[in-house]
């Protein structure tokens, strides 16, 4: 089975000038427990296609099925149980709850799933260099440390699907490899599928997969 | 440069209409609710004024008998004498379709005043029987055979005209009521006491004056008004502040410009200024036309309670607008300045995002739980030592103060415990992140509870005084009948004529008198079961009714005890005629504002012989048939005969109205409060976004999301009005046992109305849901799209 699976998505939007289309038809297979770097100049569409992923946007035309299930059609409330219980999302502003604390961000999405493990929680925290951080709120962090309890917070879930959009575009260089280092090492710990967008050409040829977006198509990777 | 800089900012406001529509409506409701009641004080005191300068310029003294009137042969004595005196007489009488006072006097001899002015033109035509009254009351007689002149100098519900015209119309023939004296008189007259020894002299100012009179009512609706403008302000101080926040990016980036601080400075404040001036100018207009509409209700009050002459329509006076606009410009200051302060302090690299609020604002947790700790520490102070009216009012603004402070605190204290106790994350983030928001809406928050404070105590006050006074009512107007006769010579023959046929005749006597330097009034009272079975007493003395009815004592009013400290038993009331009586008792007076004393019927004649009866009150098991017999026997009209019932009912309409205006400004409070609330929620959710995207990209629904905005303002809400009820309670004790004590003399026992809080409840849970549900609504109804954009960013 896999973790994801793309046909044929279309994706227009309205702008000024007319009718922008986004995606014309971008099909891509991600088996489960792979990774694979998407990659794209800036307004390629790349974030519209994993937010079509992750069920946070709708396509115009083309089917998305994750883990097996066909989730083009779903409504609402069954799009966001989609996304509670098979996705993990992770972005470049890490997008923390700043309300919470540090221990309570990385079980958040998994305790909303209803498969919060306290031992694999506190194991991720550990791999990540959070366990002196846990009563820190996202506010009294660095953006390293805001990026791993973001990981953290996404595999503790252990979601088939894991999307991350420039997860290290905020980062410096050295965090960057660490923190994707990282990412890739318990997202295949998880048993996890990764699809992470990227500019970076160094970065996506640490993926098991490359896919190079362009026109809003898929073409071979450069 | 500077204009630069301002359309810079002002930018701020035409992308964020809906902050600036309620930063201006904010203020120009604080403005509206203020001026409003000071139009209406301002109206009142400017009839009170005609009222006085009617007969004098600037105030005389009058000369009075203790009866009420004197003969006609005094003012000619003491004229012989040199001494410049001129005659008055005044009484009730009716004309047309309204009963009226008619004040008669003689403008040859009256001191310069409005109303011999008046008469000055055309002497002959007012000897001839012309009279002169104000517009609405001549639209309240309607058809009469007088010959009336529109007069705006006459107050209100007054005839002026000649005093020989005046003394046929009322039936007095050779009496007058008093005589003024001329403020400069000859040198070398015999003095008055030798003159005229039954008469007393009255200097200006002294007795029951209007504005003496009337001073409380004026306090409490000045009071009411400056909280509504503090409820008000807080909606400014917060739309201030959160639009500073919002623009931290922009101050920095325009002062590394090189815009210098101080022009910044100088145009932030000069956009507040254009804001005040806008507002202020809305808030006239809208305070004019709500001082209008409350006018009539407020006119019956003082009319009904003190005789005051109010008209019902309210006159335009530029003073009034500029001292409105006075008033908004120091507000807007005030609620200002925090910002303009925060600027002035703000390093030229301060971080552009928004503070985190609820950790940078730590520090003022800790200040404002000090100034709450002050503030209750310095009302219990003024509890155990104040002993006036201000401090009474400096009482309650400290503790309102000290409470609205405290309520950020025990919110979060509270936010605090739910979170720990939560089981679910969505119920966790739902604590927490309500927490986190709490700095935001916590000006909206205090605001709604000092409203909701306000209507609980206000409320309590009024409910509880309401069923004290109809309980007392039923226990005062006992008698069946209450007849009024027209003259003297009626009353002896009414007498004769009742005195078989009703069970008891209690005549009333009274006579004006100065008690214990207050303006007051000397009863007599008949010892009858009435009176011994009915009528509540304060700390009566042993065996009080027989000791009153032996001569022996006087009862007095709650206010007359409460203001002189005349403790039954021990203390002595000097009585003009008589000299120092012991005090046996005081007994409830509600709804009158002079001193009272009471005796027994024989030691008053015996020491006022002259004085008429002014009514009957008559116990009788048949009082239809009585009253049909006294209409026929006597031709009595039914102004003259009143039962039992109408005379509760005149009563409770008259309490009624009395709070009129004061429930009517708490509507207004209460939704200015709710429209705070609402604006900062409105404000709060173009901001919310940020925090809430996560939580949509987690798994939560954007319905999901917009039920929970919604409860989180209604569990605020509710938590806001729990925490009002308290503060409601002790505003009700404040008001009873403090400001009703000093402001009116009489103090009543709180009770307590759970149904009247559950509406009030309901209602202020609506007014919240009302409040959010604009936000909750956009936010489910264009919620992903909007969501998303917090991601489209990211990109």
């Amino acid at each position: 089975m896999h973790a994801l699976e793309l046909q044929a998505l279309r994706k227009s939007f309205d702008s000024a000038e007319g009718t922008v289309a986004v995606l014309r038809g971008v099909s891509l297979v991600l088996p489960a427990g792979q990774s694979l770097a998407l990659t794209g100049e800036s307004g390629s569409g790349k974030s519209t296609l994993l937010h079509i992923a992750a069920g946070l946007e709708r396509a115009d035309g083309g089917q998305v099925i994750v883990a097996g299930q066909d989730v083009t059609a779903l409504g609402d409330a069954q799009m966001a149980e989609m996304r509670r219980g098979q996705v993990g999302l992770i972005f470049q502003q890490f997008n923390l709850i700043p309300s919470l604390n540090v221990a309570a961000n990385l079980s958040f999405q998994a305790r909303l799933a209803g498969r919060h493990d306290t031992a694999f929680t506190q194991m991720l925290a550990q791999r990540l260099g959070l366990e002196g951080l846990m009563r820190r709120y996202p506010e009294q962090l660095s953006g390293g440390q805001l990026q791993r309890v973001a990981i953290g917070r996404c595999l503790a879930a252990r979601p088939a699907l894991v999307l991350a959009d420039e997860p290290t575009g905020n980062l410096d260089e050295a965090t960057g490899d660490a923190v994707l280092a990282l990412m890739l090492e318990l997202t295949a710990l998880a048993g996890a599928a990764l699809m992470l967008v990227t500019h970076s050409p160094r970065l996506a040829a640490r993926c098991d997969a490359r896919a190079h977006l362009r026109a809003g198509l898929i073409e071979d990777a450069p | 440069m500077t204009r630069t800089a301002l359309g810079a900012l002002m930018s701020h406001w035409r992308r964020n209409p809906w902050q600036l529509a309620m930063l201006l409506a904010g203020l120009a409701l604080a403005t509206a609710l203020w001026s409003g009641v000071q139009a209406l004080n301002a109206e009142a005191r400017a009839a009170y004024a005609t009222a006085e300068g009617l007969l004098t310029e600037g105030g005389a003294a009058t000369l009075e008998h203790p009866a009420g009137q004197m003969a006609e042969a005094q003012f000619a004595e003491l004229r012989r004498a040199g001494w410049l005196v001129s005659p008055v007489i005044e009484g009730r009488a009716t004309l047309g379709a309204a009963r009226v006072t008619l004040l008669g006097i003689e403008p040859l001899t009256a001191p310069p005043g409005a109303g011999p002015a008046l008469a000055a033109p055309d002497l002959q035509a007012f000897f001839a029987g012309q009279a002169f009254a104000h517009p609405q009351t001549l639209r309240e007689i309607g058809a009469t055979e007088m010959r009336l002149t529109a007069s705006e100098a006459v107050p209100v519900g007054t005839v002026l005209m000649d005093i020989g015209q005046a003394q046929r119309r009322l039936g007095l023939a050779g009496q007058i009521t008093r005589l003024t004296l001329a403020p400069d008189q000859p040198a070398d007259l015999n003095p008055l006491a030798t003159l005229a020894p039954d008469l007393r002299l009255i200097a200006p100012g002294e007795g029951a004056t209007l504005d003496g009179l009337t001073q409380s009512f004026h306090l409490n609706l000045t009071a009411f008004g400056l909280l509504a403008f503090a409820v008000g302000l807080f909606i400014v101080h917060s739309a201030v502040g959160l639009a500073f926040e919002q623009r931290r990016a922009m101050f920095r980036t325009l002062r590394a410009l090189g815009l210098p601080l101080r022009q910044l400075t100088a145009c932030l404040a000069g956009e507040m200024l254009i804001f005040a001036l806008i507002a202020g100018a809305l808030g006239l207009a809208l305070g004019y036309l709500l001082a209008a509409s409350l006018l009539p209700d407020v006119a019956l009050t003082l009319r009904g309670l003190y005789g005051a002459p109010v008209p019902g329509a309210l006159q335009f006076d530029p003073l009034w607008a500029l001292a409105g606009l006075g008033m908004t410009l120091a507000g807007t200051a005030l609620a200002g300045a925090q910002a303009l302060w925060r600027l002035w302090q703000m390093p030229i690299l301060a971080p552009a995002r928004p503070r985190a609020w609820a950790h940078a604002s730590a520090r003022g947790q800790r200040l404002q739980a000090g100034g709450a700790l002050v503030l209750a520490g310095l009302a219990v102070v003024l509890a155990l030592a104040g002993s006036t009216l201000a401090t009474g009012f400096a009482l309650l603004a400290a503790a309102l103060l000290a409470a609205a402070l405290a309520v950020p605190l025990v919110l979060s204290l509270g936010l605090r415990v739910s979170e720990a106790q939560a089981r679910t994350p969505v119920a966790q983030w739902f604590w927490a992140d309500s927490r986190q928001n709490l700095p935001r809406l916590s000006l909206a928050l205090m605001a709604l509870m000092l409203a909701l404070a306000a209507n609980i105590g206000v409320g309590t006050m009024v409910a509880s005084f309401r069923a004290t006074f109809i309980t007392w009512l039923d226990l005062r107007l006992v008698a069946e009948l209450n007849v009024t006769p027209a003259s003297q010579s009626q009353a002896e023959e009414l007498r004769a004529f009742l005195a078989p046929r009703a069970d008891a005749v209690l005549p009333m006597l009274r006579v004006d008198a100065t008690l214990a330097g207050q303006p007051g009034q000397v009863y007599a009272m008949t010892d009858h079961a009435t009176f011994r079975d009915n009528w509540p007493l304060i700390a009566p003395v042993a065996d009080v009714w027989d000791r009153l009815a032996a001569g022996e004592g006087v009862l007095v009013n709650e206010q007359l005890y409460r203001r002189a400290g005349l403790t039954p038993g021990r203390a002595t009331l000097d009585l003009p005629g008589i000299g120092p009586m012991p005090v046996l008792g005081a007994y409830p007076d509600y709804g009158n504002p002079l001193a009272q004393a009471v005796l027994t019927e024989a030691r008053f004649t015996a020491a006022y012989p002259d004085s008429p009866i002014r009514q009957f009150a008559i116990r009788s098991a048949t009082p239809d048939a009585l009253s049909a017999a006294l209409q026929d026997e006597f031709g009595l009209s039914s102004s003259q005969i009143v039962d039992q019932a109408q005379a509760k009912a005149l009563s409770l309409a008259i309490f009624e109205r009395t709070f009129v205006i004061t429930r009517a400004l708490n509507v207004l409070t209460l939704s200015v409060a709710a429209l705070a609330l609402f604006a900062a929620l409105v404000t709060l959710s173009g901001m919310r976004l940020a925090q809430l995207a996560p939580l949509w990209a987690l798994g939560l629904t954007a319905r999901q999301l917009a039920a929970l905005e919604l409860a989180r303002a209604l569990v605020l809400g509710a938590a806001t009005l729990v925490l009002a009820l308290p503060v409601g309670l002790m505003l009700a004790q404040v008001l009873l046992a403090v400001i009703n004590v000093q402001a009116f003399g009489w103090r009543l026992p709180l009770q307590i109305f759970p149904g009247d809080w559950a509406r009030l409840g309901l209602w202020a849970m609506l007014a919240v849901a009302l409040a959010a549900a604009l936000p909750a609504w956009r936010l489910w109804r264009q919620g992903p799209a909007q969501l998303l954009r917090v991601f489209a960013h990211d990109r």
